[in-house]
């Protein structure tokens, strides 16, 4: 029962880190059917943001007395820096491509590039000035009246909000930079986000310690996926983003905006890889690669959970998740110690982090050969089709 | 084809050679007779760059003291050392290349560069087909002897067999049951083969050993197989890579794997530039094995480090890979002093028998190429350094280690043409 509990535990861990990370390509990819290779990245700003929240929260004199709180801080920090790049890419480069999934792959690949190399040569502080003054440009549109915008004097407004967008963005970048050294100098070293001592350590039932960090994670996803779960099914744009998935022509001509539909959905996908970037630092270390340790993962979970269907991608990455601590820490051998001695063998031959990771991957590609479309194929007259 | 190459590698270098002194007529350097260009060779991107950069650091940082020093003395003529930087870009193919390019196209005498052994896998053809050389400054698996490579490094003998000696036998776990846990590349793999051979000596146990593949940050699995064969504490040997530590020592906090539970780490791959990355928080208690640490109370130890802050900012560390850096630099200016002449045929001849009194304490070249040195375990602290707890006498490197199964008996010597890269002893 314990090791049954332990086992479960484990998997569901693993699985939520997969699951978090998977979320927003389930959208970006599954509702949306673009191949971001630049997800990774998306997570790894989210994960800087949080190293960046946790700086300002400890040099801050008036933050200090929070500074217990700085994760949740750094959740709705990161939803909105990651988002917000991820608004800028699909405006500049997504929407350009649209229908040509070989050239998304490719330039959103170089894009990846890029942003990793942009964190290793820009100091931290300006790149947050640079993320502030895109936020500000991209949003305040939003909150000027519409007569103002189209009107005669519209491109002098519009290049008004940029200019004191930019100066905004001067002015953060400069002051964090006076405020907290650390972000001053750009440097390829990664970064160490530390937990919040009330995260640190474990809790003990009924024989098995719970890592803190890990509940943690496991919450975050839950309410993520439930946000997402409730966004899509109960709102009204969610209805919209669902409609210009099914049928995007028909949609257009029933009047839904496919082009604000495509900017929602891309942002909240990109918002979530920020997410998952918060969950990821508090496990490793933050550097301009951590995204890409979880991309091919993160696609895995997509594609074996049935693109488009968000309910595989939840179970795809707890199976996942289940199958890499019951294979690589060997249960089967502490559940049946006297197993006759060649598949003992072989599943001690199997019981190691590289070899689970071999062993589900091919487990995966014969899987698809029977199930070429996932767990769970999306039904229905789709436009491609 | 290859004479012809050589002679064209000769004319390079001398129109090189003629196009330097050109130039140094109008250099204001009056003080010297004449330069020499070496050539430098580490990732300057990519994921290896955190860690190699600070080589190029500490390597310029020991050229431009021996040029303030009055350069290099060869027949009577001063010498100004000069450098090219090439970036290896944490991809072993571009070091092969980036190695022919030094040696055929700049016509360099040596290179200083390398830090993972599958970097130096790919350069060895390139410096033994071109009889060109190699200096490479990092604690490696060893089981490899080259004609055409300077090792400074650590071997095993000379970092982990004294590590599991003392784990054995001293440490606060001392005869418990070892867990060996590492990235999955050949350094790793080959260390723990022989951490295992030398466990078995000493009559110990390995209950457990598990291989992370590189770049994958999940170590749960790991953690629940650590407290199935170790449940009430043990021996863990890490030979983990950089950011993959970071993951680890995080989560094995939290599933309360501590030095207060009965836990001891050794790592192999853990100096003081990564004990700040990590956290000293999380290593505290935890041991490390090295041939120089910050921490050693000698002059020349204090003045290294003192002048790699003034050189580099007063936030920087120097740990076990810059000192070997720092060390075949000189090493290589004081063969070339006894040679008399850059020709690397000759040098290499005069590199045997060096001694250097380096900041670990003196060091010597052995005729296998390695260095002997003085091995270290520390306790890392609250402060982010070590509280050295041992050290050992001058040991000498091995080449070929002696509890591998498949170099038992072997040597290396180069002084002796009978001899070569691998002998029967």
């Amino acid at each position: 029962m314990q090791l049954f509990l332990e086992c479960l535990f484990n998997g569901v861990a693993i699985g939520s880190v997969l699951l978090v990370a998977a979320l927003g390509l389930a959208i970006v990819f599954g509702l949306m059917g673009v191949i971001n290779l630049a997800h990774g990245e998306l997570m790894m700003l989210g994960a800087y943001s949080t190293y960046i929240t946790q700086l300002i929260f400890k040099q801050v004199p008036f933050l200090k007395p929070f500074y217990d709180s700085y994760v949740i801080v750094a959740i709705g920090i990161a939803f909105l820096v990651s988002g917000t790049v991820g608004i800028l890419l699909e405006r500049t480069v997504i929407r350009r491509l649209y229908g040509s999934p070989l050239e998304t792959l490719l330039a959103t690949w170089g894009v990846s590039l890029i942003l990793q190399q942009f964190v290793r040569s820009v100091p931290l502080a300006y790149a947050s000035g640079l993320v502030v003054a895109l936020f500000f440009g991209l949003f305040s549109p939003l909150f000027i009246s519409d007569d103002l915008l189209s009107g005669t004097k519209s491109k002098l407004i519009r290049a008004c909000t940029w200019g004191f967008s930019a100066l905004l963005g001067v002015s953060t970048g400069g002051i964090l930079s006076s405020l907290v050294s650390k972000l001053s100098r750009a440097s390829a070293r990664n970064v160490d986000v530390t937990a919040p001592s009330w995260m640190r350590g474990g809790i003990d039932l009924v024989g098995i310690t719970f890592p803190k960090t890990r509940l943690l994670i496991i919450l975050i996803t839950l309410i993520s996926v439930l946000g997402v779960i409730f966004f899509l099914d109960k709102t009204a744009w969610g209805m919209r983003i669902r409609a210009v998935t099914q049928n995007r022509p028909m949609s257009d001509c029933l009047g839904i905006s496919t082009e604000t539909v495509d900017i929602i959905t891309f942002g909240i996908g990109s918002g979530l890889a920020g997410v998952a970037g918060v969950a990821v630092s508090l496990l490793g270390s933050v550097g301009p690669n951590v995204g890409g340790n979880y991309i091919v993962g993160c696609f895995m979970v997509v594609v074996l959970g049935g693109v488009g269907n968000l309910l595989g991608t939840i179970l795809a990455s707890f199976s996942i998740g289940i199958m890499t601590d019951l294979i690589g820490a060997g249960r089967l051998l502490t559940i049946w110690p006297d197993m006759p001695s060649p598949l003992a063998s072989t599943i001690d031959f199997f019981a190691t982090t590289s070899m689970a990771r071999v062993m589900i991957f091919a487990l995966i590609v014969i899987f698809l050969q029977f199930r070429p479309t996932g767990m769970f194929p999306q039904k229905g007259r789709m436009v491609e089709s | 084809m290859k004479l012809s190459k050589r002679i064209f590698a000769g004319l390079a270098t001398a129109s090189l050679a003629v196009t330097v002194t050109a130039c140094g007529g109008s250099d204001s350097s009056g003080n010297f007779d004449d330069t020499v260009t070496v050539g430098i060779l580490h990732s300057l991107s990519g994921t290896m760059a955190i860690s190699e950069s600070t080589l190029v650091d500490t390597e310029k940082m020991a050229i431009e003291e021996i040029n303030a020093a009055g350069g290099v003395t060869v027949d009577g003529k001063s010498y100004k050392i000069e450098y090219i930087v090439e970036d290896g870009a944490s991809d072993w193919p571009t070091f092969a290349e980036k190695s022919k390019k030094l040696i055929d196209q700049d016509g360099v005498p040596v290179v200083f560069g390398g830090w993972t052994s599958a970097s130096r896998k790919a350069m060895l053809p390139v410096y033994e087909s071109k009889d060109a050389f190699l200096y490479y400054p990092i604690q490696y698996e060893a089981q490899e002897c080259s004609n055409n490579i300077f090792y400074t490094g650590a071997t095993p003998n000379q970092q982990s067999e004294p590590a599991t000696d003392f784990m054995y036998k001293r440490s606060p776990a001392a005869g418990g049951d070892f867990f060996l846990v590492g990235s999955d590349y050949v350094f790793p793999r080959t260390s723990n083969t022989i951490t295992k051979a030398q466990v078995k000596q000493l009559g110990g146990k390995v209950v457990g050993e598990d291989y992370l593949p590189l770049g994958n940050t999940e170590v749960a699995p790991i953690i629940s197989k650590i407290k199935v064969a170790l449940p009430d504490g043990g021996i863990i040997v890490n030979t983990l890579n950089g950011d993959q530590n970071v993951a680890f020592f995080k989560q094995i906090q939290d599933a309360g794997i501590t030095p207060s539970n009965g836990y001891y780490v050794m790592n192999y791959s853990i100096a003081e530039e990564e004990i700040s990355t990590i956290g000293p928080e999380f290593l505290e208690g935890h041991y490390g094995a090295w041939n120089y640490m910050m921490s050693i109370d000698t002059p020349a130890s204090k003045q290294f480090a003192k002048s790699f802050k003034k050189r580099w900012g007063s936030d920087r560390v120097v740990a076990d890979p810059q000192e070997s850096a720092y060390n075949m630099v000189y090493l290589w200016k004081q063969a070339v002093e006894d040679a008399g002449t850059f020709d690397d045929n000759a040098v290499r001849e005069a590199l045997v028998g060096q001694t250097f009194d380096a900041p670990q304490g003196p060091v010597e070249v052995m005729a296998n190429h390695h260095l002997s040195q003085t091995v270290r375990i520390g306790e890392i602290n609250a402060k982010g350094g070590f509280t050295i707890l041992e050290e050992t006498g001058v040991v000498e490197p091995q080449a070929w280690n002696q509890k591998h199964p498949s170099s038992k008996g072997y040597a290396c010597d180069w002084t002796d043409p009978k001899k070569g890269e691998k002998y029967r002893m």
